[in-house]
């Protein structure tokens, strides 16, 4: 649909847009601006677009009233480590199922994407009654193992496999000839020109780790273990209601890696997502 | 690797098996490295998918009480629960409005916003990168900020006040409080299906249209005879996503109503939740957890059929 629009259906255009934009930027914007006012005037109406008195008193408070830092580290830690095992294992796995011929590779490939059916809300009951005998609750093992190995993986590796299929078959042939084997083919070659998928599988991968919230608090019981999600609402006062400047300054600061590595990888992971998605 | 491999080959193999040894070997050594490839994921897959599976079922035939250390077959009793129990039907309700308002907002909107972003406008980045912008903030953040947005004090109050309406307290009352949690949940995510959509409908041949023009078929027409067909695919795929992602919803839920006011808005996998972990009836959970994966299973293949009838072309 590219065809020319008069200078009024342009007006009318940019009107809608700007009307439909509200609801997906205010909030944003008032959960920063909000976390740096005064108590009172996050209640004020009209909203002030803009901190009066900008003061950083509920940053202080977010640290002193629950060990943020620590739970900060803890959900960077998780979501980096998750992402970089769940690039590993994908690829690897995608390539195998894309490149490589070797016996009941469609039978194997159907058992695993079998875990795309599965939600993992319907096996959270187990996997709590596995780690539970195992000594593992209250630990960070059952967010770290179960999304690198198990159900959440298998979509990344689906993407890898969907990626490296549209993979041109000669570079391989001439790695062959150069006398390179598997893994130095895969490593060497297909690897570092499968950026674009690795690209949008790796924020894919960091932004569902980073939002994880059943898993958690299904695992999870010491303040000091907690991920951030889980953390940002148990700031509460002493008669369970929300501290709203503490919870949202709490909340804007957890925005922030996310932002940093969409900014950076913008391009890429829309690019990418379109790109696999249709494919599949 | 099969360097050493051709040349040992080469050297001592008879002039029978000179072809078919090397070829057998580097064959083999392909294969095994084909399952050393796929092994961390199948081994994965194994013990957290299909294992944590069948252990489900045979959960749900029995009563564990991980507190009272006890764990005793009880046989079809869970399922006979279910029958029993009062509250599943307004949980299946809630799922079920949770999830049709989801997707016919999250996929109309989506579709909207495709269009006007597809027209020849400078600018489009910007807004594109606007709609998308709360699929970056956290999930528990973005939540929060709508729950206090929401309030019966509120800004959306507020601006309803300014307008001369009185606006309900949204998330206390029976009616609005699942509508509320499908519209907070959609502008969250409904910039994912757009940037689909977006990619398929930019996919769709303009001379299609120009046909169109020239025929004289108004753009409402082009919009349902041409644009709709051509993505169909997109918009099973987006939809299949959306409905699957619909019955998993648990953070929005447990951050914004609590399942409430009543259990207007305890959706199933809330309901597992407290069944299994608030109120320690493991057993009930497993149940639970097999009806929400035969409602996946059931939903999935029903799509997956329906496509024949409506996906107009494959890519």
């Amino acid at each position: 649909m590219s065809r020319e629009l008069s200078r009024r259906t342009k007006l009318v255009l940019y009107g809608v847009l700007m009307v439909l934009a509200v609801p997906f930027v205010f909030p944003t914007w008032w959960m920063v601006t909000s976390s740096l006012k005064p108590v009172a005037d996050i209640f004020a109406f009209p909203p002030k677009l803009l901190p009066v008195d900008a003061e950083l008193d509920a940053y202080r408070r977010v640290f002193e009233l629950q060990p943020f830092g620590q739970q900060y580290l803890n959900s960077l830690y998780i979501a980096l480590v998750v992402t970089v095992g769940t690039l590993a294992v994908a690829a690897l796995a995608g390539y195998a199922f894309a490149r490589i011929r070797f016996r009941g590779q469609n039978v194997l490939f159907l058992v695993i994407l079998a875990g795309l059916l599965i939600p993992s809300e319907v096996t959270i009951v187990p996997l709590f009654q596995m780690f539970f005998k195992l000594g593992l609750v209250d630990t960070h093992w059952p967010l770290i193992l179960v999304p690198i190995l198990g159900a959440p993986s298998v979509l990344a590796t689906f993407i890898m496999r969907q990626f490296f299929i549209s993979f041109p078959g000669e570079l391989e042939e001439a790695a062959r000839v150069d006398g390179l084997g598997r893994f130095a083919t895969f490593w060497k070659i297909a690897l570092p020109l499968s950026r674009p998928a690795l690209g949008a599988v790796a924020i894919f991968t960091f932004l569902h780790s980073w939002n994880l919230y059943l898993e958690p608090i299904v695992f999870l019981s010491s303040p000091e273990k907690f991920t951030l999600p889980q953390a940002l609402t148990q700031f509460v006062d002493a008669y369970g209601g929300p501290m709203w400047n503490v919870q949202l300054a709490a909340a804007s600061m957890t925005a922030l890696p996310v932002l940093v590595v969409f900014v950076i990888a913008q391009k890429q992971f829309v690019e990418g997502l379109a790109h696999t998605g249709l494919k599949g | 690797m099969s360097q050493t491999d051709t040349t040992v080959g080469g050297v001592e193999a008879p002039p029978t098996r000179d072809r078919s040894r090397p070829y057998w070997t580097s064959r083999r050594r392909d294969q095994l490295t084909g399952y050393l490839f796929i092994a961390p994921q199948l081994l994965g897959s194994a013990v957290f998918v299909i294992l944590p599976l069948i252990l489900v079922v045979w959960y749900s035939l029995h009563e564990w009480n991980v507190l009272a250390g006890t764990f005793e077959f009880v046989g079809s009793e869970n399922y006979a629960n279910l029958a029993d129990d009062t509250n599943l039907g307004s949980v299946l309700r809630a799922t079920g409005l949770f999830s049709v308002g989801l997707v016919v907002f999250n996929l109309g909107l989506a579709l909207l916003l495709a269009v006007l972003l597809n027209q020849k406008l400078r600018g489009t980045i910007v807004f594109r990168t606007l709609f998308f912008s709360p699929v970056v903030v956290s999930l528990v953040a973005w939540t929060i900020v709508w729950g206090f947005l929401l309030q019966d004090n509120g800004g959306v109050n507020g601006l309803l006040d300014t307008v001369g309406v009185d606006g309900p307290n949204w998330l206390r009352g029976e009616g609005t409080a699942m509508f509320s949690v499908v519209v907070v949940q959609v502008f969250k995510n409904v910039g994912l299906n757009m940037v689909l959509f977006l990619a398929a409908l930019q996919g769709v041949p303009a001379e299609l249209y120009e046909a169109a023009e020239v025929d004289g078929a108004s753009r409402l027409r082009q919009f349902w005879r041409i644009t709709v067909p051509m993505i169909s695919p997109t918009i099973l795929l987006t939809s299949i996503i959306t409905v699957v992602g619909s019955l998993q919803v648990f953070a929005q839920i447990a951050v914004l109503t609590q399942g409430g006011p009543g259990t207007s808005t305890t959706v199933l996998v809330y309901y597992l939740y407290q069944q299994a972990f608030q109120f320690h009836h493991f057993g009930y959970g497993a149940t639970l957890s097999i009806v929400l994966f035969v409602i996946v299973l059931a939903l999935t293949v029903l799509q997956w059929q329906m496509r024949k009838r409506w996906v107009h072309h494959e890519s």
